[in-house]
């Protein structure tokens, strides 16, 4: 108690001495902020918004899905809501979630005033908003003439097909036959590909160089570590998107033919670069949840993880290793036979650091004082779940039977695995583990763990037997299926449901916490919220105040 | 809508508490198939799942074990230990090595899978949107294959559909069993991917490629199967059906399709520009009409009114109630970069007249035509004359 009282205390001299520093009032504040705090709340309320648009789509798909025949849609607005639901998914949703928590967290958990380039900051977050307006302008046109037709005038009445090729937009589908909207889809990805490396440069820079005296390599949270290794990969892979659009852009526009065969260019080509960059792009997604996942589940096992540096270590080899898997992808492209083998070796290679990481957290788990809040129940889930999906991702690395796997629901069930209960599970824990730090505001544990349920067994119902289908030989992104595949597909479209409507309860916990905080409600919630909780966050009043660390603190023994 | 919704509702839920029975069902793995190369995959695919089975039961059981034996509630007390590196190095080394035993089996059916040679059949593969191309090389045999579900029974949920909805073709691929069938597998526009899930082959038809790949499959019967790759609007609907069948009906099969042969029958040759002479009206429309269902009307739709904006409606079209000779030429040559390919490599002559004079008839054009003072009737000579 006397320890909090101090804390206080430092933290009204800090702000006194920064007084004029204080939120500005009205949007003023969130356009043109540098706080690092206020910049993570956009990212978090960016995603958080993305998050039902692309997830309304995918229940659009799963609709669609219901039954054998056309349902609802027609096959070509079937591509666009899956195509869209992909690229808002991955774009809009992990990433902007992820560097979210990274705005909020790297400069508390290392003990930083904020990110050392603040202004770059605000800037690689207003980039977003306008590059997810520009991706989905038709969509949007589409709907704003739909709106006017119910009230009787005509808005936009020729608006385009947005983009209907798949998040991977492969060419020549997306260059030679894409529709127009593809050169909005290029320079979205030109705007979100600018943010990430102007995020990543700024996190990479923040860590270098403003930890705090004493917070060295070895004692750097290990969520920290996990973000850092993700910048470089960012750092790498983003330009190479980036090179690849444009050289879409040229064959669309400026009769090059990078892409086009019967000008002499290869679609291989294009699948190469595309994975070069999408293969690193999902352990973008995974890294910094692995992070989460670590500081969660040693805070709720009241224990130290175990195997620190040989984490670090794995991520730093996933990481590298990442980069040399990506004509896992394109098995079935007529890759050489001696390709095919490198990359399938490489590719087995990559389970055994993820596999250390299980390991380890489950040995942190072992003879700890456990604990079942909200955090550590997505937690736990993650651990199962995503171990699931890295079954079936080892499955998919043995080359022949990937012929079998490849381009269906078997594959789609596989990411579903990684990426729903790997990357949206750790966020869910991220945001249940420091939205008391952030707001002031204990969730209600009830409503969490209900949450937590419904998720977990929706997320079941919805893409285990999606593993069934494709084995049975169901192609993913089709609109309409053999009658065979009915019941498993109806299966899948009552749990997408389920899991859609759960979220809901996701969104009023957040409302009413970020209600409650913005009332100004003081619920004398602790510095050190969870009791386990060890990194230096934690040493901060709750909710964390605008400026925090403008001194360096004083770090005592303890390490990660 | 509502009450058949909640009767379907009720049968999945009863189907998800029986999962774990129905992994029995063959619907819920891969196909055991009828190639050798399709036995070794399913083995492999087998072998690794499970050894992921038995990695699962060892990591979980530790998992809930440590959840459960260690739970706060229960008094557990933490202990401090937090690293371990000979553990470390084991459970780095273990897994490694059954990577390795994977790996060798793997490495062997891969190489086997690239052994295209010595081949008994060659068999050309050509993707289009949405439909596949079968060249018989040294048979001159050359066909077209596309869907032959209706359009009925894909657009109105309530029509009874067939037992292989969407798994059925008018032309189906037919190769001989126990022989060796070297795949030539291309594409002419966007990339495709043939796939027969009983075969396990999967090979990407990609423009500007040929990639090659085999099967020998050991049984007769239909086999289905439906394009990998998504190609565009209508990528669900452009499946595969092989019969395979035994030397002699296989024989009998090439002698009645071989090029000879169906001129000899008087019958149309799929690829000669020969037949030119005129027909009445209504036979080609009736020829016309026929074709516009397999060729045309996934895109056009059986009502002439297109899925604008992506593909065009013919009712009142510009084109279809404009000049004669540009509408030939539109059909001949296609419009590069869109859906519309040139179908005047694909279709003779009577049937592109036929299919021409339907829409230039159908959906109130002919009024239209009439009123433009354009032809509504086009002879085969006509298109034998703009190619």
């Amino acid at each position: 108690m006397s320890d909090m009282a101090t804390a206080i205390d430092k933290h009204e001299q800090a702000t006194d001495d920064h007084g004029d520093h204080g939120p500005a009032k009205g949007f003023k504040r969130w356009l043109f902020t540098t706080n690092h705090k206020d910049i993570g709340t956009l990212y978090l309320l960016l995603s958080l918004a993305m998050f039902f648009v692309a997830g309304i789509m995918a229940l659009v798909v799963r609709v669609e899905l219901f039954e054998p025949g056309k349902v609802w849609v027609t096959p070509d607005f079937f591509n666009q809501m899956t195509t869209m639901h992909g690229l808002i998914m991955v774009f809009g949703v992990i990433m902007p979630a992820m560097a979210g928590f990274a705005n909020w967290m790297i400069p508390m958990m290392i003990g930083a005033p904020d990110m050392a380039l603040p202004r770059l900051n605000n800037w690689s977050f207003w980039l977003l908003p306008f590059a997810f307006l520009l991706l989905t302008l038709p969509l949007d046109k589409e709907l704003l003439s739909m709106l006017g037709r119910a009230i009787g005038i005509s808005i936009f009445p020729g608006a385009g097909p947005a983009p209907d090729y798949g998040w991977t937009f492969y060419a020549p589908l997306s260059t030679t036959y894409g529709p127009d909207s593809t050169d909005y889809m290029i320079f979205a990805i030109h705007m979100m590909g600018i943010s990430s490396i102007l995020a990543a440069i700024n996190i990479v820079v923040t860590i270098f160089n403003m930890r705090a005296p004493g917070m060295t390599w070895t004692r750097m949270p290990i969520f920290v570590w996990g973000w850092l290794v993700t910048a470089f990969l960012l750092l790498a892979v983003m330009p190479v998107l980036a090179g690849c659009v444009t050289m879409m852009l040229m064959d669309r526009h400026f009769h090059t033919a990078f892409f086009e065969a019967a000008g002499g260019g290869d679609p291989v080509l294009f699948q190469h670069i595309f994975w070069f960059f999408g293969h690193p792009e999902v352990y973008i997604l995974i890294l910094p949840a692995f992070g989460i996942i670590s500081e969660v589940v040693q805070t709720f096992s009241r224990k130290r993880l175990f195997g620190y540096i040989f984490m670090v270590w794995a991520n730093v080899s996933i990481a590298l290793l990442g980069f040399l898997v990506w004509m896992h992808h394109m098995f079935t492209t007529g890759a050489p036979y001696a390709a095919q083998l490198f990359f399938m070796y490489v590719t087995m290679l990559v389970s055994v650091p993820t596999g250390i990481k299980i390991f380890n957290w489950v040995t942190t788990i072992f003879k700890g004082s456990i604990s079942f809040e909200t955090p550590m129940l997505f937690a736990l889930g993650f651990l199962v779940m995503f171990t699931l999906g890295g079954f079936s991702g080892l499955m998919l690395a043995i080359a022949p039977a990937d012929y079998q796997y490849r381009g269906s629901y078997f594959v789609v069930a596989h990411f579903h695995y990684v990426l729903v209960s790997g990357s949206l599970f750790a966020i869910f824990a991220g945001v249940y583990y420091w939205l008391p730090k952030w707001t002031g505001h204990h969730y209600s544990e009830v409503w969490g763990k209900w949450h937590f349920w419904l998720t977990a067994i929706s997320m079941n119902i919805t893409f285990f037997p999606m593993h069934f289908l494709g084995l049975a030989g169901m192609p993913r992104r089709i609109p309409d299926y053999a009658l065979q595949f009915t019941d498993f597909n109806q299966l899948a479209t009552v749990g997408a449901f389920i899991f859609g409507f759960s979220q809901l309860i996701f969104l009023g916990i957040i409302i009413n916490s970020c209600r409650k905080a913005s009332a100004g409600v003081n619920e004398h919630l602790p510095n050190r919220v969870w009791e386990g909780a060890r990194s230096l966050e934690w040493t901060l009043p709750t909710p964390a105040p605008y400026h925090t660390f403008a001194t360096p603190p004083e770090l005592g023994h303890e390490t990660h | 809508m509502c009450r058949w919704m909640l009767k379907r509702f009720t049968a999945v839920f009863a189907l998800f508490l029986f999962m774990p029975l129905a992994l029995a069902v063959p619907l819920m793995n891969m196909p055991y198939g009828v190639t050798p190369m399709s036995h070794d995959i399913y083995r492999l695919h087998m072998i690794t799942f499970y050894i992921c089975c038995i990695i699962g039961v060892v990591v979980f059981g530790f998992l809930f074990y440590s959840i459960y034996k260690y739970r706060q509630s229960k008094g557990s007390v933490a202990a401090n230990f937090h690293e371990h590196p000979m553990v470390e190095i084991l459970w780095t080394l273990i897994p490694f090595l059954i990577l390795v035993g994977l790996a060798i089996p793997a490495t062997i059916v891969l190489k086997d899978i690239h052994n295209t040679n010595e081949s008994d059949l060659i068999v050309k593969i050509t993707g289009y949107q949405w439909k596949w191309k079968y060249e018989y090389l040294d048979q001159g045999i050359s066909f077209f294959s596309t869907l032959s579900t209706p359009q009925a029974q894909i657009d109105d949920p309530k029509e009874p559909k067939d037992q292989w909805f969407l798994l059925e073709v008018d032309n189906p691929m037919v190769i001989p069993i126990h022989k060796k069938v070297k795949l030539l597998v291309t594409s002419n526009d966007v990339i495709h991917d043939w796939w027969v899930p009983d075969f396990a082959v999967k090979q990407d038809a990609i423009p500007g490629y040929i990639n090659e790949n085999w099967l020998e499959v050991d049984k007769v019967g239909t086999y289905r199967g439906q394009c990998g790759e998504l190609c565009g609007a209508y990528h669900g609907f452009m499946p595969i059906v092989v019969q395979a069948v035994s030397d002699e009906d296989f024989a009998k099969w090439v002698a009645a399709h071989s090029p000879n042969a169906k001129a000899e029958a008087g019958g149309l040759i799929p690829t000669a520009q020969a037949a030119t002479r005129p027909l009445s009206k209504d036979d080609l429309f009736k020829i016309g009409e026929k074709q516009y269902a397999t060729s045309c009307a996934m895109c056009h739709q059986p009502t002439g009114q297109g899925l604008p904006p992506s593909f065009p409606a013919l009712k009142g079209s510009s084109i279809v109630t404009g000049d004669v000779n540009k509408n030939i030429q539109l059909v001949l040559h296609g419009v590069p970069g869109t859906a519309m390919q040139a179908f005047g490599e694909q279709l003779d002559n009577q049937t592109l007249a036929g299919i021409l004079t339907y829409v230039r008839n159908s959906w109130g054009n002919d009024a239209l035509n009439a009123a433009h003072k354009q032809a509504v009737v086009v002879q085969p000579e006509d298109i034998e004359k703009a190619r």
